[in-house]
């Protein structure tokens, strides 16, 4: 019945498909990419330059030039793997095949005339938002490139500053948090003042499916993305970029700046460089040194900082994020090596290395007198008889009855007693004293079927207490041995360590569990 | 291949059981080979899409098991020359048309015959389509069937599925793509929606395509930074965000490496 319908439903497709010139799927009119555009001409303009590309650590030089000029820059988007970690290795999406993206400075009232070319092998589309774009999406409406075409775009740089870069593509925290992202330094027309050296260092978080150091191919978790529990936090793309031989590098006596951004894609930083004292800050990447002699900076996401400090005292200065587990646990470190002359009234290195005993007893107190002689007698009886002294057992027993408080009391009760005709008791038990190896393989090992103790016969069961450590053992056994009217020496942890090697590991102990 | 064999074999079993059970009914009701019937449904656009509350209801359709592969593309130019890549014009497909082949008619070792086709331009996948007496799938329909993991229609339910399709973009592009068929199909039977190649759609360029459908004039400008989260159901349905995004950036005679097609049928009985 639908047969005539369909037939001339194909027969109109295919007379479409031989005539595809007739067959605009366009339903808007929209100008595809192929259509010419106005060009523009600014007349504020001298010239022509391609822009200069470095990256991370390094910073294209000053500019020296007096006039506005019009910059090309060709940037490239990549996809590419990189070492994330040591043995950990990411799919990075990047602005010039490293992470962070490729360090662009022109000046302030240059046009800038943008190619984004999207690499052929990408599988992504990609764009780029420049916050220093006057515009819609700064850029990013009119950048949007498939993988294996070009984009082009010009814009003014209206306003100095230090800017962030990033692909706002949907998903845009994605395409952040794949690492696409960098600075363009729009430098005021007066210039940045004059200092000795100038270095990029980038913050940014990576959220991978495995834990921190997981060797492999990780992959992008975006579960931890949305809930902003980064696994990695570095300084320019990776664990270790600025560590040892890849430090930053300065001398005693020269002024440094630092461009830092920050990609997020959710973190700020609390930027902080340990042993150096940041004489001036330009809060936020703005043109107005407005701090002076500043500890730790905030950097936004998606937001930069400018600072500068001078060199007085050689050695090695660690940049963190002073968030500080970000530091210590997830990569956020990187180094600053400054060798000269040393300045000793700066800093005079350590110049005592003594004991402290703390306030409660100072220097040729009675107090410290009495500590000293006490901690000559342990020390004493300790070299004396390392295995058994009175205040080790001492203390043995103190330890092991909070070990019995949690593990045995529930049986064998408080005052040792036992359960009549189901726990045998401790108290005064002629088979927990007869044979003490015996007691710490039955603790390891735990028991079951009949036993005699003085002259009852029980048959329970005792749960292998293995979990408990040899020190434990040692000292809850300790405890028992003298309490609830025992009397007996002590069991030493050492003695525990080689039962319980001699012993096998509890066959049945699963049954218990 | 095995689960080529497999599905194939599972496909061949579906059509024999249709053409008994429904003994009696119209003899197109069984799916051509290589096809399998999606039945009708209710497809609620997860992102992008028309705004309903009901979802939108399409019609039964019968749909390419595996995307068309280089080896079926050449035999599409073998017969229609003006689609080689020496006689196509500029304005069906950009300079990149089928650079992964040797030649015209000669595929070379880029481009695995049983691999999905790709540097192909929605004019080529259309007019292929027709050749073929089929047509490319529509966006609702794509996403329809894509939305399925190899168990439930509701596939984004399905963790082991949703990580798998995430984790295709946290893997590099295969220097040459691999043969079809590589991966389990879906409960529907079709294979390779995910983690292969992007797939061209007959309406890829609807306004409604757009994940916030604001018009604008260029491509994909509505989909850039926080902007895209605007109207969407689901935010956290990356893998569909990037499909959006990819096809609101695409231009009719674009060539892509890794973007191919499959082609659907209309089923009997419907539109």
């Amino acid at each position: 019945m639908n047969i005539p319908s369909t037939s001339l439903c194909m027969a109109t497709l295919l007379a479409g498909a031989l005539f595809y010139g007739a067959l605009p799927p366009r339903t808007s009119g929209q100008a595809t990419s192929q259509a010419p555009r106005p060009k523009i001409i600014d007349p504020s303009v001298v010239g022509e330059e391609n822009a200069v590309l470095t990256q991370a650590p390094f910073v294209p030089p000053p500019i020296k030039r007096k006039q506005a000029t019009k910059v090309i820059v060709k940037l490239e988007v990549k996809e590419v793997v990189r070492k994330l970690s040591d043995g950990v290795e990411y799919l990075f999406w990047t602005f010039g095949g490293e992470v962070p993206g490729s360090f662009i400075r022109v000046r302030e009232g240059d046009l800038v005339e943008f190619h984004l070319n999207n690499h052929p092998t990408s599988k992504m589309p990609h764009n780029i938002d420049l916050h220093a774009v006057t515009g819609p999406g700064g850029g990013a409406a009119s950048s949007f490139t498939l993988p294996g075409h070009t984009s082009q775009f010009s814009f003014k740089a209206l306003n100095p500053g230090l800017y962030v870069y990033h692909c706002a593509t949907a998903p845009v925290g994605m395409h952040v948090g794949n690492g696409m992202y960098g600075l363009i330094l729009v430098e005021p027309k007066e210039g940045l003042p004059r200092v000795d050296k100038e270095y990029y260092v980038m913050q940014s978080e990576f959220y991978t499916s495995g834990k921190f150091g997981e060797e492999g191919l990780q992959f992008f978790d975006q579960n931890k993305a949305v809930d902003e529990r980064p696994t990695y936090v570095v300084f320019n793309g990776s664990v270790g970029s600025m560590v040892g031989d890849k430090a930053i590098t300065a001398n005693v006596g020269e002024t440094v700046r630092l461009f830092i951004g920050n990609g997020g894609p959710n973190l700020v930083s609390s930027f902080h460089v340990i042993g150096e004292i940041f004489d001036k800050v330009y809060p936020e990447g703005g043109t107005l040194p407005a701090q002076h002699n500043v500890q730790t900076t905030l950097v936004p996401a998606g937001g930069s900082t400018m600072v500068e400090f001078k060199l007085d005292v050689p050695g090695t200065y660690v940049l963190v994020d002073h968030s500080i587990f970000r530091a210590f646990n997830k990569g956020a470190l990187g180094m600053l090596k400054v060798s000269g002359k040393e300045d000793l009234i700066t800093y005079s290195g350590k110049e005592v290395d003594a004991v402290y005993l703390g306030r409660q007893a100072e220097a040729g107190s009675a107090a410290e007198k009495t500590v000293a002689t006490l901690q000559e007698q342990v020390k004493q009886a300790i070299q004396a008889d390392p295995k058994i002294s009175g205040l080790t057992k001492e203390i043995q027993i103190a330890k092991g009855k909070q070990v019995f408080m949690q593990t045995c009391f529930v049986c064998h009760q408080l005052d040792g007693q036992g359960v009549l005709n189901q726990i045998p008791p401790l108290a005064k038990a002629d088979y927990l004293m007869a044979d003490k190896e015996r007691s710490v393989r039955l603790v390891l090992q735990g028991m079951t079927g009949d036993v005699v103790v003085n002259g009852k016969k029980y048959n329970g069961i005792m749960t292998p207490l293995n979990n408990l450590s040899d020190e434990e053992i040692a000292n809850v056994l300790t405890y028992v041995r003298n309490s609830f009217g025992n009397s007996g020496d002590a069991v030493l942890p050492a003695e525990v360590r080689r039962i319980r090697s001699e012993t096998p590991p509890p066959a049945a102990q699963a049954q218990y569990e | 291949m095995l689960y080529r064999f497999i599905i194939q074999s599972i496909v061949l079993l579906a059509t024999t059981s249709l053409c008994f059970s429904e003994a009696g009914r119209k003899h197109e009701e069984s799916a051509p080979a290589g096809m399998v019937l999606i039945p009708a449904g209710l497809f609620k656009p997860q992102i992008g899409g028309e705004q309903t509350t009901n979802g939108i209801r399409l019609q039964s359709f019968f749909l390419d098991v595996f995307p068309v592969s280089n080896i079926d593309f050449l035999q599409f130019v073998r017969e229609k020359p003006r689609w080689r890549r020496s006689q196509v014009q500029l304005a069906g497909a950009d300079e990149s048309y089928l650079k992964h082949w040797s030649g015209d008619l000669e595929l070379g070792p880029r481009a695995f015959s049983n691999a999905p086709v790709t540097f192909v331009s929605w004019y080529a996948a259309t007019a292929y389509s027709f050749w073929k007496s089929k047509r490319l799938p529509t966006t609702y329909e794509w996403e329809y069937v894509a939305a399925a993991s190899p168990t439930r229609p509701d596939g984004q339910n399905d963790p082991d599925f949703v990580r798998e399709i995430r984790n295709w973009y946290s893997t590099p592009s295969p220097e040459i793509l691999p043969a079809v068929g590589g991966k389990r199909a879906n409960m529907y039977g079709v294979a390779d929606l995910h983690g292969l190649i992007w797939e061209w759609v007959s309406d890829f360029n609807a306004p409604w395509a757009k994940i916030n459908g604001r018009g604008g004039s260029e491509p994909g400008g509505e989909l850039f930074c926080g902007a895209g989260a605007d109207g969407s159901k689901d935010r956290e349905n990356f893998p569909a965000f990037m499909r959006y995004g990819f096809r609101g950036g695409l231009q009719v005679n674009y060539t892509v490496h890794n973007l191919g097609f499959r082609c659907a049928r209309s089923a009997a009985g419907s539109r």
